[in-house]
Parts: structure tokens; sequence; C-alpha cells
């Protein structure tokens, strides 16, 4: 199966502190591949390491077929292209419209007129069902609302590869289900990988193909779901403890 | 890829592995139809095919590889211009997979467009003037019953008053104030006092020099340079401050708390305000004036003892009673100015820096306009 992100031998660091130690793992074309680990595992640092936000000075990083570790600035900008990133917060700019958002990528990085920019515009607000916020701004909507926008920005150059740095934080059960089967939902439609990044349980069960479990910065997992849950490994088996936790004791009797 | 077989029609696009080929009212489109060519596409088709006189035209896919949701909206969007010139325009040909990304992709772009309000002028002149006085003008004298009534009550409840505030602020708007009027204060005084002497001296008038000096620094300029300073310094802190407690959700936190913002935020800013502008004033005068004396000396030898000796009699103290009223009122312009656009804030960072930069630009304006009233009150 064909690699969209492959990495060997990573390591990083944050001032003196090492914080993540010979990473090595592979996503493949058209999976959800879901980075796991605990705070302070080195999800987020592996993450912007992907995105080429830092430098990798030890070990190698290809994204798409493309070795990504010593690529040039104006590489790295052709590179973003075929890249969308959903981040945590959303990220959106809170002084445009939630349309100029969606359409900021489109206008700085196409060709396409104005008028047909607004048709991608909508529809793409129309594939998260917000096509009637087009106008609003940030501030005038929900958490839940916040993150389907943020997404829609992040398709709305058709990206082969999708990132996603904890789609699910601060969302309720319900609002991270609904968000969940969206992503799902345009991976099956556009075609798209997806690199998730999270330690929700509830999420991971849902989207995961691949699991890539992070403790200390070191990999000590990489492999299906299924072989996840099954994993003997005492930090993962503690990772998902709350899947065997019985949440309702007295429920049923 | 297979290469792209061309059609023996008239070629109207070559372009990123994209060849459109126009023949008996059929454009055939081969290759691939991506965002990377997709505007391109839609401007030469729309501008070859809209000349031509036609009832009919087809957009052929037969040769199509592959699109993206771009390609599709800018083959939609081909279609819809071309509907308004041609009765009949048909996309056909298609494989399975692009059928499918249409079916997916070509969703309804049409918005409900809500019917715009039907207001006379009249009625929209009137609506803005009403929204403008509620907002503004309403707005300022509420936070300002506000800022008095907890600025007046806590004097009187100094237990729940926030401990060591008063002194952080007063470091900040004054201490920290001290330098940069000292520095400008020192200037303006030489710089007057050198432009001065030059006339004083032709008329033989040179120890009016020190009436100038003394009486300009003291009644007008020590007063308006903190003014003006102390607004842009600490006026814009305090926006900057409130506008970002309040778009991170801190203020709704305090009121949450049970503490009033205002109290709590604004009122330590307005006591420090009220107790260290007059003291830079003072900073500002003594500044003023040394750099007048510099400029005496220089320009028209007269030593510092004859300068002290004739400010004496030229000092009065009227100047320093009315120093402190304007440094009273200059405290709440700065306040309350900085507090009230802080609180207007709206969408985040850009919102920041705009409230930032109006109460700048008002309350600067606002201490020079409550400097010529009392000027002609005073005077």
């Amino acid at each position: 199966m064909e690699k969209v992100v492959h990495v060997e031998g990573l390591y990083g660091t944050l001032g003196e502190t090492e914080i993540l130690n010979d990473v090595s793992f592979s996503a493949f074309k058209g999976e959800v591949t879901v980075i796991i680990g605990g705070s302070g595992s080195g999800k987020t640092t592996l993450l912007r390491h992907l995105l080429g936000l830092l430098p990798v000075e030890t070990g190698h990083v290809s994204v798409l077929g493309r070795d990504i570790s010593d690529m040039s600035e104006e590489e790295m900008n052709n590179m973003y292209h075929q890249m969308g990133v959903f981040y945590q917060n959303g990220a959106l700019l809170n002084s445009m419209t939630v349309g100029e958002n969606v359409a900021m990528p489109l206008v700085h990085q196409s060709n396409l007129p104005k008028s047909l920019i607004r048709d991608i515009v909508i529809m793409k607000l129309g594939l998260v069902n917000l096509k009637e916020a087009i106008n609003l701004y940030p501030s005038q909507l929900s958490g839940g609302m916040l993150k389907r926008v943020a997404l829609a920005r992040a398709i709305a150059m058709d990206p082969p590869l999708l990132f996603c740095d904890e789609p699910g934080a601060g969302l309720d059960p319900v609002s991270l289900e609904s968000l969940d089967n969206l992503i799902l939902n345009l991976k099956e439609r556009l075609g798209i990988s997806i690199v998730l990044v999270t330690h929700e349980v509830s999420s991971i069960l849902r989207v995961a193909n691949r699991v890539v479990f992070l403790d200390q910065g070191k990999v000590l997992f990489e492999g299906p779901l299924e072989d996840a849950l099954s994993s003997e490994i005492p930090q993962l088996r503690d990772f998902f403890s709350l899947l065997h936790t019985d949440l309702f004791p007295g429920h049923g009797k | 890829m297979q290469p792209v077989r061309e059609n023996t029609g008239r070629k109207i696009l070559e372009i990123n592995n994209t060849v459109c080929t126009f023949e008996d009212s059929v454009l055939h489109i081969a290759g691939t139809l991506r965002i990377d060519n997709a505007g391109h596409f839609a401007r030469a088709v729309l501008k070859e095919l809209r000349t031509l006189d036609l009832k009919e035209i087809t957009l052929n896919l037969e040769k199509l590889e592959d699109i993206d949701s771009a390609g599709v909206m800018a083959l939609l969007y081909t279609r819809k211009r071309l509907s308004k010139k041609f009765p009949v325009v048909k996309i056909e040909g298609g494989n399975e997979d692009i059928e499918k990304k249409i079916e997916i992709f070509g969703s309804d772009t049409q918005l409900e467009e809500k019917p715009a309000p039907d207001y006379e002028i009249t009625e929209a002149v009137g609506r803005q003037t009403y929204q403008f006085l509620a907002s503004y003008i309403y707005g300022f004298f509420v936070l300002t019953a506000d800022v008095v009534y907890w600025a007046v009550t806590d004097l009187f409840r100094t237990k729940t008053t926030r401990e060591g505030e008063f002194v952080n602020q007063s470091v900040n708007i004054g201490v920290n104030a001290s330098l940069i009027i000292i520095i400008m204060s020192y200037a303006i005084g030489l710089v007057m006092a050198i432009q001065s002497a030059q006339y004083l001296r032709i008329y033989g008038a040179n120890i009016f020099i020190v009436d100038l000096t003394v009486i300009a620094i003291m009644s007008q300029m020590g007063p308006l340079i903190t003014g003006v300073l102390v607004a842009g310094r600490s006026g814009s802190a305090i926006a900057a401050e409130v506008a970002t407690m309040k778009i991170t959700s801190e203020l709704d936190a305090l009121r949450t708390m049970g503490l009033d913002p205002i109290r709590y935020v604004v009122v330590p800013k307005l006591y420090a305000s009220l107790f260290t502008i007059p003291l830079l004033i003072i900073l500002a005068n003594v500044s003023g004036i040394a750099g007048g004396a510099t400029a005496a000396y220089y320009s028209l030898d007269i030593t510092p003892e004859i300068f002290v000796n004739r400010m004496g009699s030229v000092m009065q103290n009227k100047d320093l009673v009315t120093a402190f009223v304007k440094s009273q009122v200059y405290a709440f312009i700065i306040v309350l100015t900085g507090t009230f656009y802080g609180f207007k804030v709206e969408q985040g960072a850009e919102g920041v820096g705009k409230v930032t930069t109006l109460s700048v630009v008002v309350s600067i304006s606002f201490v020079i306009l409550a400097d010529a009233i009392m000027a002609v009150i005073f005077y």
C-alpha cells in the first residue's frame, strides 16, 4: 500500500528537553492513522515535524513520497498546497467571515475567478452542513460549528492528505461523534488520507484504521486498531483502560 | 496517465495536461480538470464560446481522466454561465468516477437570500443616530457612572480592594512614565525658550524669558505634555488590557465569581492615575522650566540665580491649583476612554488593535479639548 507519511529515526528536542526519541512509523493512502498518547507524550511535536513547522535535525520525514527534512521554504510552500491542516482550536481568522476564511487558500493559491471561488466555498460549507453560516463571523459560531468551518477550510484545496490536531478538544460527546462522522464521511467522499492526533478514546474507536501509540517520545505500538485493542503493552492497555471500565455499575440491576 | 489524444476540432485550451477542442456544438474536454487549471478552463471556454450563435452546446467528458471538486465546480459554473446565452447546455460522457464526483460536489450553490430591510433614508439616518447615541453617548455615561460609584464606594470599603494593585498601577502609569515625561518636557521648554530668545533680545526684554517660560510651562505646557503622553502610553495599555480580558472571557470569569470588573480592573487604575498624574505634572513643570533656564543661560546670559529669583515673582498659586484640577480631569478622561473602548472590543486579535488605536486617538483629542475648555474657564 502506498505510504503518504513515513517517519524514520526522528529525534526531537525542545530546548534541552528530548521530546521525541527514535520515532519511526508510516501512514497509508486512504486510511485514517491516529497518533495517540497521553499529555506530554510528544504528539503535538511529532505533528509539527510532519507539517514542516519544526526542523528535522536527526532522522527523516517523508510526506506524500517526498522527503521534507531538508526542503527549502519554497518547496515546502508547494507541499502545503497538497496538505490540509485542521487545528485544535480551529485557528480561524476572527476578523474575516466564515466564507472569507474558507476562501482564503483558494484566493491565494489558485487562479480561480471570484464567482467560482464563491461557488466552491458554498459547496465546501455544504459538505460540513454550514452553508448558511457563510456571512457570519467566527465569534458568532458555537464550538462545534467553528470546528466544522475549520474542516471546510482544511479541505478547500482538495488535499490528498489531511492532518488533524486534536479535532475533538473541547467538544461534548454528541458534537464529537458528529465531527468524527463528518471526518469519515469526507474521507470516503473525497478519497483523502488522514493523520489525526488525539487522546479521545471514543474518537479513536470510531475513526482509526491504524494506531501509532507514543509514550514519553517513543513509539511503543504501530499497527491496526484491532491489534492495538488486544495489545499486551502495559501503557497501551492503561490508555484504553477506560473502555473496560464499567461506567454504569448499577445499570440494569 | 495516458497521453491525451487531441480532437480534430478547434483547440480552445491546452494547459496543464488539459486539452479542450470544439467541434459541431460539442466541447471535448480531455485530460484532467483540477484546481490548478480549473480557472483557466472556465475563463477560456466562456471567452471562446460566448460569441457563437448556437441553440445547443454539449460539454463532453469522454476523454476526461480525472476531476476534483474545483474542477466539478468549474464545469458547473461554465454550464451555468453558458445557459444564459444558449437554450440547451448539456454535460455528458463522464466515466463512473467522474459522474460520482459531479454528484457529490455538484450540490446547489444557491443561498437563501434574506430580503434587505426596506428602510426609508430618513429612517436609516434615524436608526444610525439612535444607535450612535445609545452605544457611545449613553454607554459612556453609564460607564462613567459605574466607575465613579465604585471609586467612591471603594474609598470606604478598603478591606475588599485588591491588595497591592494600587501600587502596581501607580508604578505602571506613573513611575514608568516619568523618564519620558522629563525628557520631553525639558526638550519642549528648551526649544520654546530658544525660539523666543531672539525676539526678546531685539527689544531688550531678556529678563521676560523667565516670565514666558514659567507661565507657559506651569499653566499650559506641563499639564498638556503630561496628559498627552499618559494618554498615549497608559491609555493604550488600559484599552488593550481590558479588550484582551474581554475576548479571553476573563471579564466574564470575574462577573461569575461575583466580582465587578469595573471595581476589580478599572478602579485601581483610576486611583493610580488620580494620584500619579499630578506628580508627573510637577515633574514636567520642573523639567520644562529647567529646559527654559538652560536656553536662557546660553542665549541671553541669564544666570540660574537670576532666573530663580525672577521665577519667584512670576509663579502664582493659581497655576498650581489649575494644574491639579487638570490632572484629575485628564486621569478620568484617560482611564474612562481606555476602559470604554476596551469593553467595546469585538472579533479577536484585530479587534484589540482597533480599539487600542481608537482609544489613543480619542483620549488624546479629549485631553487637548479639555485643556482648551479649562484654559477658557481659568484664564
